[in-house]
């Protein structure tokens, strides 16, 4: 009683003729399929180095073309071969010349010999799959495939959506029930036997000639009609990138490979010298017998195709630059905005930090310069200070910080006046807070000892700003969360609205606030601003102060 | 993508290669040993001038990586550079004395031997001190990227171009032949590239690193272009329009994703913050045969005092292509 194998060969002669002398040597037989398209030449000097090797047989040449019926006959032919030449081989293994044993035969052995009567073969209802690529999962089998996909794209998807609009479909032959699954599977005499000699077979075949990529499907749905007991699942390795073509396995991969415990893996890059040397070596001490436990490479592989599908999110670089109207987000982290807060409190920056964490910046957007936290020049990545270099990309400015600074939570303040161009930008990024009390930039002008003239100008500038500011966070499309008070509203009850916003950038917590920071004395700022409006600036950011009771002096609010 | 602009980007790839046509009289060839060249070979082309000190370790490493042949423009070298690179066994070299400048910056010099060589080939284009990286460099060799990218169906494979710089004045340290310049230029900033698409070619124009950030911070418009397509898998009809920031066809020039993925990406570390480009700042001002006639070699000249100091306190320190694709420089896509 013994283990076969077949193997379907079409390059990296060198290191399938390792392999097959590998298993041979283990006392396995082998039967080797060359594709067609190998010329003859290169076939029979590999034929040559097998040169009397009792175990290693060779089966009639098919030339196979991927995702068609060749590859099935292909397979049908060696496996037929196998059948009758070594009668006593119970369990035939299907393998590529790019698979690699990853234990001994010895244990593999062992394993088939513990479950004598199971096929192992990854057979899946289509109800259930969820890996093809193309889409086409029920339709492999309703559908006719005359047209290589490969080399005749075109005429395949044409040919393809003609027959969906024409609504042809094919009958099922009687008794299939449409299975898909890995290509590789390990199947018992009983089980090949009953398929190769099913006295249905020619019109089986004939059937699935004209099915997609027949070898995911073939021996997948007709060993459901003999199998006494199957376990759905490949002995072989093998994972699928986005595009549906096979991952390779690479020298750095050893350990990984070790620790899998599966039998065979492939597909293994032909100059992976240090695979082939370290799997292959008679010498390798057998282990203990254990299931095969592929999780952690399924992690790895998982992750890249993730990476490739769905990327980092909020990262711009050389190899993901998301197109105009691309749906994701645009940042990678939560940050916050403050406009007017500095304005109208002393020190808020300082309180700021201490409250909620993370770096807390000055205005970001200053017409002078970035002002950093900490009046740093340079910040995380690199990123200078210089206002030409930041207003250059505005946007970047600030995915390229918050991408930079990863981990922490920031916070930068934004007045009427900063760089225009990151409003909009940020009012429809869900990751943003925004807080606004408007027209708090009036107070140092109210403050200041500035020329009434100067005042006003600068007043109306400041206004005109702010305007399109408020209008960006008013827009539709607008994800952002904001929150957005007018100063007379704010000033009523600053400690309430300050909570709010600690609370929903930190999380709701215990404590509640017990100081704020302190306020100039407004009392004099209605007649401020009726002073602007009698030099003809209209203010309309800072709401109606004749119903607000104003702060007096520089008391500090809190019990 | 209309019919009329498609029909004027064929219309300027015809120009590109007339140029290259035109200007494969101004080479002279000094040593071809193109037949040697197998069929699955890995190329590399590069332009050189004066750069004697940098090439031991140039070939070194390029060698390293798997490359099979290289093939050479000298432009006119005096100092030993071009009969270093003749005695080569793995190198054909030509060699001109026409302008740099006008020809593209080396790039219809170049174009006319990819057309003649590089065909079928994995062609890798770089100047001598551009070093190429790319995810898994440290334990797969440049062969299993492209034979990765064959299997994909993937033609071209981007790689920006990383400015490294020293920690202290630039002419602190002497570099010696044979050296790893990474030793000395040992750092880069991170994280303050900004990019653009360019909306003819379809390219991404990338600027920022430590140049933006010391010598165009009031200019950033001007600040030089990183955006590299150094990888290509060359097809007689190709051309490079702009040193190798783009080709044409475009469909090259799409090493990016656009819908939110990432593609696989490398950089070329970049050693030009050596002591050498002190004096070579001056010297390439004076000659002006570089992009907007060595304007941007004026600027170093100008601001570049040799005790000046590119380092600041985030600079990273380069440690291998993971932290790379940590700090989102590059990225493997979907290649583990």
């Amino acid at each position: 009683m013994t283990l076969g194998f077949v193997m379907l060969v079409h390059t990296a002669f060198d290191r399938a003729e390792q392999v097959a002398q590998y298993w041979s040597n283990a006392g396995c037989p082998v039967i080797i399929h060359v594709d067609g398209k190998v010329t003859q030449k290169v076939f029979r000097a590999f034929k040559a180095r097998f040169d009397g090797n009792r175990l290693v047989r060779f089966s009639k040449r098919v030339r196979v073309e991927w995702g068609t019926w060749s590859l099935v006959e292909a397979t049908q032919l060696a496996t037929t071969r196998m059948l009758d030449n070594f009668p006593d081989v119970r369990h035939v293994y299907l393998a590529s010349g790019s698979c690699l044993p990853l234990r001994p035969v010895g244990e593999l052995q062992e394993y088939l010999f513990a479950n004598p009567e199971t096929d192992f073969i990854e057979s899946v209802t289509i109800q259930e799959v969820t890996w093809t690529v193309d889409g086409l999962e029920a339709e492999r089998f309703t559908l006719r495939f005359p047209f290589s996909w490969r080399k005749r794209r075109k005429l395949f998807d044409r040919y393809t959506e003609l027959q969906r609009k024409l609504g042809v479909r094919r009958k099922l032959p009687e008794g299939l029930s449409p299975h898909l699954g890995s290509q590789w599977w390990c199947l018992t005499r009983d089980t090949l036997e009953a398929i190769l000699k099913a006295p249905d077979r020619i019109a089986m075949d004939r059937y699935f000639q004209r099915v997609w990529i027949p070898d995911e499907s073939y021996f997948q749905s007709l060993t459901r009609r003999y199998a006494r007991r199957i376990e759905s699942r490949s002995l072989t390795l093998a994972k699928f990138d986005t595009q549906g073509k096979p991952h390779i396995f690479y020298d750095d991969h050893v350990q990984l490979l070790e620790r899998s415990d599966c039998f065979v893996a492939r597909k293994i890059w032909p100059q992976a010298d240090a695979l082939y040397g370290t799997f292959l070596d008679p010498d390798r001490p057998a282990k203990r017998v254990a299931e095969p436990n592929p999780g952690k490479i399924d992690r790895v592989f998982a992750r890249a195709n993730d990476r490739r599908g769905d990327g980092r999110q909020g990262l711009y670089n050389q190899g993901r630059f998301p197109a105009p109207g691309f749906q994701g987000p645009v940042t990678c982290a939560r940050y916050n905005v403050f406009s007017g807060f500095a304005d109208l409190f002393e020190t808020f920056d300082l309180w700021l930090a201490r409250r909620i964490g993370g770096r807390v910046h000055g205005r970001l957007y200053h017409p002078d310069r970035a002002e950093f936290a900490g009046e740093e020049r340079v910040l995380n990545g690199c990123l200078s200070d210089s206002a030409t270099l930041r207003d250059y990309r505005p946007q970047q400015f600030l995915t390229n910080l918050l991408w930079s600074t990863r981990g922490e939570r920031q916070t930068f303040f934004y007045g009427p006046g900063d760089t225009p161009e990151v409003a909009q930008f940020m009012a429809r990024d869900p990751n943003a807070t925004i807080c606004v009390i408007s027209g708090a930039w009036a107070i140092p002008l109210h403050l200041s000892q500035r020329p009434m003239d100067e005042i006003r100008s600068e007043a109306a500038r400041l206004q005109r700003a702010e305007l399109a500011f408020l209008k960006a966070l008013n827009d539709v499309g607008v994800t952002a969360r904001v929150h957005q008070w007018t100063l007379a509203d704010f000033v009523v009850q600053p400690m309430e609205k300050l909570q709010n916003i600690v609370d929903e950038i930190t999380g709701p917590g215990p404590r509640r606030l017990t100081d704020i920071p302190p306020m100039p004395d407004l009392s004099a700022f209605p007649e401020f601003l009726q002073r602007l409006r009698n030099e003809g600036v209209k203010p309309v950011v800072m709401g109606d102060f004749a119903a607000t009771p104003l702060p007096q002096g520089r008391r500090r609010h809190g019990r | 993508m209309g019919l009329l602009s498609s029909y004027r980007m064929r219309l300027r790839r015809k120009r590109w290669r007339a140029r290259a046509y035109l200007r494969r009289r101004e080479l002279t060839c000094v040593e071809n040993r193109t037949g040697q060249i197998a069929k699955p070979d890995l190329l590399l082309f590069c332009t050189v001038r004066n750069e004697r000190t940098r090439l031991p370790y140039f070939f070194d490493y390029y060698r390293r990586l798997g490359i099979n042949h290289f093939l050479f423009v000298d432009n006119g070298s005096e100092d030993g550079t071009r009969e270093y690179l003749a005695r080569q066994p793995d190198a054909s070299v030509w060699t001109t004395t026409a302008s740099y400048n006008r020809s593209a910056f080396g790039v219809d010099w170049l174009n006319w031997l990819q057309r003649q060589y590089g065909a079928r080939h994995w062609c890798l284009t770089v100047d001598v001190d551009e070093f190429f990286v790319y995810p898994f460099c440290d334990t797969r060799p440049l062969r299993a990227l492209t034979d990765w990218l064959d299997a994909s169906q993937i033609r071209s494979f981007g790689a920006m171009l990383l400015d490294m710089y020293p920690k202290g004045p630039i002419a602190r340290h002497t570099y010696v032949e044979g050296q790893n310049p990474f030793e000395i230029a040992a750092w880069f900033d991170s994280g303050n590239y900004v990019i653009e698409k360019n909306p003819g070619l379809g390219n991404l124009w990338i600027q920022g690193g430590v140049r933006a950030r010391k010598f165009f911070a009031d200019r950033p418009y001007q600040a030089p272009a990183l955006n590299k397509i150094p990888l290509v898998k060359w097809t007689s009809d190709y051309v490079y329009v702009s040193s190798t920031h783009a080709l044409l066809p475009r469909g090259l020039n799409q090493v990016y994703d656009v819908d939110g993925g990432e593609k696989a990406t490398g950089v070329l570390l970049h050693a030009k913050f050596l002591n050498m480009f002190v004096d070579r700042a001056e010297e390439e001002a004076a000659r002006g045969e570089h992009y907007r006639a060595g304007d941007e070699y004026k600027t170093y000249a100008d601001e570049l005092d040799p005790r000046a100091n590119l380092w600041c306190k985030w600079s990273e320190r380069y440690i291998n292509w993971r932290q790379l694709e940590i700090l989102g420089l590059i990225s493997k896509g979907n290649w583990a």
